[in-house]
């Protein structure tokens, strides 16, 4: 939803399109069959015809939508909210009671979507008209409204009363019921419409702007299908399944719930807390993908050890250096180039990165007008040369496997000897001040994490 | 993983000014080139080629429009809820709101979690940023912001700094300074300048640079040290309501949704808009990606959310029904992506399981709009904002008969 109400070709766009879901709805709760059963309803005196009661409304969504009743009661509740419903006891009380109280649909006349936004000019015909027809009737607000728009729309005001007395006698000369309905109708709209200045109601915002629209040549690239991928879906969810609190819990137990603060301490990221053992969940994770290895900083250490056994360590570090270079500052883009290719590219380098001539010469080239990208190709020779060699060869290795052995698995939380007590809420040191202290020790400014999403911590 | 089955040149010697740019691969009458994305904005804007109209612009992106849809059809691919039928399905989720987050004055429009997992930011209708230390519920920053409506805020990866924008048109950057004294707007930083309002905003892999998307129909990304416009993204019709970045191993595309209905993905670095999907039937609000980055999940005016696939190029599921009539404002996926939590305009959050496409919870509690929902960084609970001023953390509650007593005594927030 926005607040532009005009479309790009400058056609007003609907508004609300819930309101169209919600018409349909109302027209099939009055389907003669398969909708609600309306029968007579009797109003002090006189009897109101095709009523129904706030029980048969909640029933009937209950049984259509098979839904609770809390939910049913929920989305009954929208109807009368924006008029589609209203009640006939307590009229200016616009909520659904499940029980016997009655209820009418509004005709369609009054729907929201036919008769919005409402018009002041019909709204002084109809205070005008309730005054006329008793004085003293108007209440606080339609009091104050009646004043107001007096003074707004002065110069028709002859026309507002005389409308106002025309639509009376017209509708003296209906039958008593007929007269008592559309009184009622008439009312509900103007309730849902012109409601009491409270702070329940939010009002919708119409303001018009103009959107610049631009065309591009829209492009379509020839994909490879693949079909069948849905069980990938499946895989990944059963895989990542044990490391999803919300779906098997943690241990040893979900903070927000214990208050306890176990589990963050456990699987800190930050440079505060030296973590001596991780969790298995926790190196398990790492041989999920070579992403979820480089993500964790813990993983990302343990690996550059194995890399440093190998005397293939200047993989990771030139794959972090290009990193920087990526997702930093713009202005330093051309003196971190020159630093890597000093330390990685330049013939006869100290820390010399294997890559294969084309990209090399491609880089050198690249390298004569640096920008952000420069060092996207060799980045990622690198990348795939550590995930298709150095990575399973380090899941393999002595290294992760005896630490995988050593990982702890948490105890989940004792219940509180006193359950009456609530734990205490530790507060935690802010990360602004975390790094401010690693900026003074001359570390880098940004986490050092790769994904993009922090949903992947 | 997200590997890039498409084969595109993005980088090389531009077919117009032979210059080594990032290159954009265009149609221009059914033959492809690369244009660098200077070039191609020089001719879209120069106005059309000799013997092309808009008419036959139009006709002619309609039938490349036809002939995509045709060669997706004939995939065949199976629906995603039959290959889940054999998976248990999961019971009822009883959700508990853990905190509640008072202190707006009014309308919550958008939080994010920090990556400490506990903090978060928010900001609302009055021109209010508030930072939370959300464990604890204390709040830690405040700032005011010049102007209302505040629809975009973002929390950066370091943990240092937000960055927040809205009907000012522009997204501005705070240092979190932890000197209490110190006015947080001063040291504010202008980043982006658009030409309406400011709809989302995100940080990339670190502080330095910022995704924004606008009411003027345009993405862009922007270095903020100097302000600078690095690229900016051009191809919705209308105002682009929502952003989010891959989670891949590349790091170089994004997904947009606006109110033509589409969702857009994007090539951060050419500018190009690589794949585009339109099946919804109203405004999209809200985009995320599945945490996987194969796939990602829309919330949209017309009461449904629907997960688009990246390889098979299209839709494979809805998430709908019949009593759900009003749109979903926001959605997010828990950390294994079984679950999609998504908050709708009926003041509900409704939980899905992604494969089957059940629902496998509601949620009530607020008393009006849900605007914003976000599962916390490490998945342990997730955070709601409300037109009714307030933010709740909720989390899983695995019932029993004995945590339904702890539920009570832990429920005095």
């Amino acid at each position: 939803m926005t607040i532009n109400t005009l479309s790009q070709d400058g056609v007003q766009r609907q508004q609300m399109p819930c309101l169209t879901k919600m018409e349909r709805m109302i027209i099939s709760m009055q389907d003669p069959d398969m909708g609600i059963k309306l029968r007579n309803q009797r109003l002090l005196i006189t009897v109101i015809p095709h009523a129904m009661t706030g029980l048969d409304i909640v029933e009937w969504l209950i049984k259509k939508c098979s839904i609770s009743d809390e939910e049913a009661l929920h989305v009954g509740q929208l109807f009368v909210k924006y008029g589609y419903i209203y009640p006939l006891k307590e009229p200016r009380n616009l909520i659904l009671k499940a029980d016997d109280s009655s209820y009418r649909f509004q005709t369609p006349y009054y729907w929201m979507s036919t008769r919005w936004p409402a018009s002041e000019l019909d709204y002084a015909i109809y205070l005008a008209k309730k005054n006329i027809r008793k004085q003293g009737e108007l209440i606080e607000y339609e009091k104050e409204c009646y004043n107001a728009l007096h003074k707004r729309i002065n110069h028709t005001w002859d026309f507002v009363v005389m409308q106002a007395r025309e639509q009376l006698r017209a509708s003296k000369q209906r039958r008593k019921g007929d007269r008592i309905v559309l009184e009622c109708q008439e009312q509900a709209y103007w309730l849902v419409n012109r409601p009491p200045v409270s702070p329940e109601h939010y009002k919708l915002t119409t303001l018009t702007k103009n959107t610049i629209a631009m065309l591009t040549p829209w492009c379509s690239l020839k994909y490879i299908g693949v079909s069948n991928l849905n069980g990938s879906y499946v895989k990944y969810c059963e895989q990542y399944q044990p490391h999803d609190p919300i779906m098997q819990g943690c241990l040893p137990s979900n903070p927000w719930i214990t208050d306890d603060i176990m589990f963050w301490n456990m699987n800190s990221e930050t440079y505060m807390f030296i973590v001596a053992l991780p969790t298995k969940l926790r190196v398990e994770r790492w041989s999920f993908s070579f992403m979820e290895l480089l993500n964790d900083q813990m993983g990302r250490k343990e690996f550059l050890t194995y890399l440093e056994k190998e005397f293939s360590a200047e993989n990771l570090c030139f794959w972090q250096a290009c990193e920087d270079v990526r997702h930093g500052e713009t202005a330093k883009i051309p003196e971190k180039v020159d630093e890597v290719y000093k330390q990685f590219l330049a013939p006869g380098a100290s820390r010399w990165v294997n890559i294969d001539s084309k990209t090399m010469e491609k880089t050198l080239e690249g390298l004569k007008r640096p920008h952000r990208f420069v060092l996207d190709d060799a980045q990622m020779h690198i990348y795939f040369l550590m995930k298709k060699d150095s990575y399973p060869r380090y899941l393999k290795s002595e290294l992760y496997k005896n630490l995988l052995a050593r990982a702890i698995v948490p105890q989940e939380t004792k219940k509180s000897v006193f359950p009456f007590m609530r734990r205490q809420r530790h507060s935690s040191p802010s990360p602004a001040l975390a790094t401010q202290t690693a900026e003074d020790d001359g570390k880098a400014k940004y986490s050092n994490s790769n994904s993009g999403t922090a949903s992947r911590l | 993983m997200c590997d890039q089955t498409f084969l595109a040149i993005t980088f090389g010697p531009c077919d117009n000014c032979s210059q080594n740019k990032p290159l954009m691969n265009i149609y221009l009458k059914n033959e492809p080139i690369n244009y660098c994305s200077l070039c191609v904005e020089l001719m879209a804007c120069q106005g059309l080629a000799k013997g092309e109209t808009t008419n036959t612009l139009k006709a002619e992106s309609e039938s490349l429009k036809a002939k995509l849809e045709e060669e997706r059809a004939k995939l065949h691919d199976v629906e995603l809820h039959q290959v889940a039928e054999k998976i248990d399905a999961l019971g009822q989720f009883v959700m508990k709101t853990r905190r509640t987050l008072k202190g707006h004055g009014n309308k919550v429009l958008c939080m994010d979690w920090c990556r400490d997992k506990r903090r978060i930011v928010s900001s609302s209708q009055d021109g209010k940023v508030i930072v939370w230390d959300a464990y604890t519920t204390n709040k830690e920053h405040a700032v005011t912001m010049p102007c209302t409506w505040v629809m975009a805020c973002a929390y950066a990866p370091s943990g240092c700094a937000v960055a927040c924008g809205g009907l000012d048109n522009k997204c501005s950057v705070y240092p979190l300074s932890l000197d209490k004294n110190e006015n947080l707007a001063a040291k504010k930083k202008s980043v982006a300048m658009h030409t309406n309002y400011l709809s989302s905003c995100s940080f990339t892999n670190s502080d330095m640079q910022i995704l924004t998307s606008s009411g003027d129909g345009t993405c862009a990304l922007w270095d903020v040290e100097s302000g600078q416009l690095l690229q900016s993204f051009h191809g919705h019709s209308a105002d682009v309501l929502s952003l989010d970045l891959a989670p891949s191993e590349t790091g170089n595309t994004f997904v947009s949704g606006g109110c033509d209905k589409k969702a857009n993905v994007w090539d951060m670095r050419s500018g190009q808009n690589v794949q585009s999907f339109e099946t919804h039937e109203s405004d999209i609000n809200n985009v995320k990606y599945y945490p996987s980055g194969d796939a990602f999940a829309t919330g949209s005016d017309d009461a449904t959310c629907r997960l688009y696939d990246l390889r098979a190029d299209r839709e494979v599921a809805i998430y709908s029904k019949d009593s759900i009539i009003f749109g979903a404002s926001s959605v997010d996926f828990s950390l294994s992506g079984r679950l999609l939590f998504a908050g709708y305009n009926d003041y509900t959050i409704n939980v899905w399981d992604v494969l089957k496409g059940t629902r496998v919870a509601i949620l009530f509690g607020h008393e009006n709009r849900v605007s914003t929902v976000r599962v916390s960084p490490d998945g342990t609970a997730f955070c709601s904002g409300s037109w009714d001023n307030t933010l709740r953390v909720s989390a899983y509650l695995r019932s029993s008969g004995e945590s339904e007593l702890r539920n009570i005594l832990y429920n005095t927030v």
